[in-house]
């Protein structure tokens, strides 16, 4: 692995900069401005207040008004730049404003109120970060429930589909009987049926069988992926014929040769599926609306939608929640990106 | 140990033949060589035996039991694949152990094997490491050593050399020469390599096209081979086989030459035959001798020599003397075959005797 800095001063020929290697920095430059650009705007938005989200033009730090405590004032008062009518500048606190008078008071003498035309002050604020975004709506709107929950359905349902599609995968590639390739063409026949097509009938099952409004209605639906079962089938296709026939030969039953020679050496496809199962789970967003209608069964994506309401949506804290609902995926691929490029690569899928 | 009876096996994908009505009996102990040229079927019969393919006509019978349903988990065989096939996820003692675990033996037991065959094949200094870490003849040592510990009615053999280099082949053939003495199992052994088959086997069995050519101990195969194929395929350099046309009784014609040969009694005068003569029977001949040899090349391997040729009518002729030759390219040589050593193939390819 290269070092950060190394990899920064990388030149076609070692030594001078050339004009493959201008070009190229610039074309790395515009995809890291196109690819990161949004998200650093949405971390550092998810710490402004409302009002800060509110201006226009916006601004690309979160800043906060500062304030002070004055004697004699219940509250902290909030600080401004004022611009006297003598032409002095002094920093005074405002206690109230009336139409475009603003009324303040030097922190220092509390005593006289001062009158000051409204454009004639700008307010005085600083780098702050508003954690109060990612505060109430974690204490106040359960969405520490909402996350528990993602994190439960994605969890148990990434072991349940690989669970499912390596049996399905080893009993189509590996295992021997009459009629493989029917099943083999009905599975790849379902690739083709997204989800909204079945939608209706699915939900009707979930609800008949009293599933509804329960996490398992979200797990159990979705379990057996036509594209993980594809997926690791062409995986084991790959595995020497050899191998399989020793493990046969040294007396090993289909599960153990399952469990004990094909899971272990389908590892690359594994962790294929189980990022992609993963970030299909995270990200799900139709099926859950669905079949989850109390608000104790919201996963997060459901939890953002509803901070958007018809009338008005509460932006800061859907910022907050989404920079929440981002960090575990994140950190799925900064961990795996290795067996992501590599599994890739390897399975051919994208 | 076990002895091994296949009655008319025969194999067929859907409507191709890879195996047509193959008969064998092997003795308990006997060390069996199938041999052939590449897609003459042998690494099916032995997959048949082995019960990896099912038979699709014929009866296979272990100890005069049938075991021709039976899947290969059952029949109680141990063989040794051409990729090894080891286990590359498990160390080596986890591979020579996998079997011994899937039998259910108890745990001491199955160290106890793992031991003996270990040291058996020098394995024990790396029982610890995985496949990808070791050489080729250490890999075949784990092959071996996964089939000796489940001590099977018979070893399997996939041309377990053919992955080898050279020198370590020639070393691994003695070794499976000692470990047939020492364990005595029965082990049937495939493979395309005549001189394999030559030092291995008590028996060779020729196949060709699925069928079986000839079966025989590897000096009654290189003795009397029963067609040209079986003279041609033992032995090395290979036979030469010259056109012939029979004269009068026992006489047959080559170009210009006739000489008297007691086999071809059976041929009528006109007949076509083909004369075959391995490169070690034949002999300069300075003054005269049967026929007249251009010489278009030499190979001088110092304790022996090659000399290649081309006869009067056409035919390349390849002879083998002791020790080292003074003829150069574009010599002409008077060769004699010697009579004993010849051998006389009708049209239809059968050899005449």
């Amino acid at each position: 692995m290269m070092s950060p800095l190394a990899l920064l001063r990388q030149r076609r020929n070692p030594g001078r900069i050339g004009f493959s290697d201008v070009l190229a920095y610039i074309y790395l430059a515009v995809g890291v401005f196109l690819m990161f650009g949004p998200v650093v705007w949405l971390v550092l938005s998810s710490f402004k207040t409302r009002s800060n989200l509110d201006e226009f033009p916006p601004t690309f730090l979160p800043l906060a008004q500062q304030s002070v405590a004055v004697k004699g004032y219940d509250s902290k008062l909030p600080l401004y730049n004022v611009t006297m009518p003598d032409g002095s500048k002094r920093v005074l606190a405002q206690v109230r404003r009336i139409g475009v008078i603003s009324q303040l008071v030097d922190p220092a003498a509390p005593q006289t109120i001062i009158k000051v035309n409204m454009d004639k002050r700008t307010a005085l604020r600083h780098l702050g970060l508003d954690w109060h975004n990612y505060e109430h709506p974690l204490r106040h709107f359960n969405f520490g429930r909402y996350l528990w929950n993602s994190v439960f359905v994605t969890v148990v349902a990434t072991l349940v589909t690989l669970l499912i599609n390596s049996m399905a995968a080893y009993a189509l590639s590996i295992h021997e009987f009459r009629g493989k390739n029917f099943f083999l063409v009905a599975v790849i026949a379902t690739l083709m049926v997204p989800i909204t097509i079945i939608l209706v009938p699915v939900f009707v099952v979930v609800n008949e069988i009293g599933l509804d409004n329960s996490l398992w209605a979200v797990i159990l639906p979705g379990a057996a992926t036509p594209t993980g079962v594809f997926l690791l089938r062409q995986y084991m296709l790959t595995m020497p014929r050899e191998l399989i026939e020793a493990a046969r030969m040294d007396k090993a039953s289909e599960w153990q040769i399952y469990a004990r020679i094909v899971m272990p050496l389908a590892l690359p496809a594994l962790a294929v599926l189980t990022i992609f199962s993963v970030m299909w789970r995270w990200n799900e967003f139709l099926w859950p609306l669905v079949v989850l209608s109390k608000s104790e069964t919201y996963t997060l994506q459901i939890g953002l939608n509803a901070f958007q309401g018809d009338l008005q949506t509460q932006w800061n804290y859907l910022l907050a929640m989404t920079v929440v609902a981002l960090i575990p995926i994140a950190l799925v691929f900064v961990f795996l990106q290795r067996f992501i490029t590599s599994g890739i690569a390897n399975t051919g899928m994208k | 140990m076990a002895a091994l009876e296949l009655h008319s096996i025969a194999k067929a994908y859907g409507r191709v033949s890879v195996l047509h009505d193959i008969s064998l009996a092997v003795a308990d102990g006997e060390f069996v060589v199938l041999v052939g040229p590449s897609g003459c079927g042998k690494s099916t019969l032995l997959r048949v035996i082995a019960g990896l393919e099912s038979a699709s006509d014929g009866q296979i019978r272990l100890d005069g039991q049938d075991v021709t349903r039976l899947a290969a988990a059952e029949r109680g065989l141990a063989m040794v694949f051409q990729s090894y096939a080891l286990y590359p996820h498990m160390s080596v003692r986890q591979n020579i152990a996998f079997a011994l675990e899937n039998m259910r033996l108890p745990k001491a037991e199955i160290a106890r094997r793992v031991q003996s065959a270990s040291e058996m094949l020098r394995l024990e200094p790396y029982l610890e490491r995985r496949p990808g870490a070791l050489s080729g003849g250490q890999r075949q040592r784990v092959a071996i050593g996964r089939a000796i510990v489940r001590d099977p009615k018979i070893f399997l053999f996939d041309e377990p050399l053919s992955n080898l280099d050279a020198e370590l082949r020639v070393a691994t053939r003695k070794e499976l020469a000692a470990l047939h003495a020492r364990i005595g199992g029965t082990m049937i052994y495939v493979t395309h390599d005549q001189v394999e088959a030559m030092t291995l086997a008590n028996r060779i069995v020729v196949l060709r096209a699925g069928r079986i050519e000839q079966i025989g101990t590897p000096l009654e195969l290189y003795n009397q081979p029963c067609n040209e194929f079986v003279a041609g395929f033992i032995g090395s350099p290979r036979m030469n086989f010259i056109p012939v046309t029979a004269a009068e009784a026992g006489q047959v014609q080559v170009g210009a030459a006739r000489f008297a040969l007691a086999a071809a009694g059976a041929l009528a005068a006109g007949d076509k035959a083909t004369l075959g003569i391995r490169p070690e029977h034949i002999d300069l001949a300075p003054q005269g001798g049967d026929l007249e040899v251009e010489v278009n090349l030499i190979e001088q391997l110092g304790g022996e020599t090659f000399v290649y040729g081309v006869l009067g009518d056409g035919s390349e002729v390849t002879m083998r003397s002791e020790g080292q030759s003074a003829i150069k390219r574009g010599d002409k040589v008077g060769i004699s075959l010697q009579r004993q050593h010849v051998h006389l193939f009708g049209a239809d390819g059968l050899a005449l005797r």
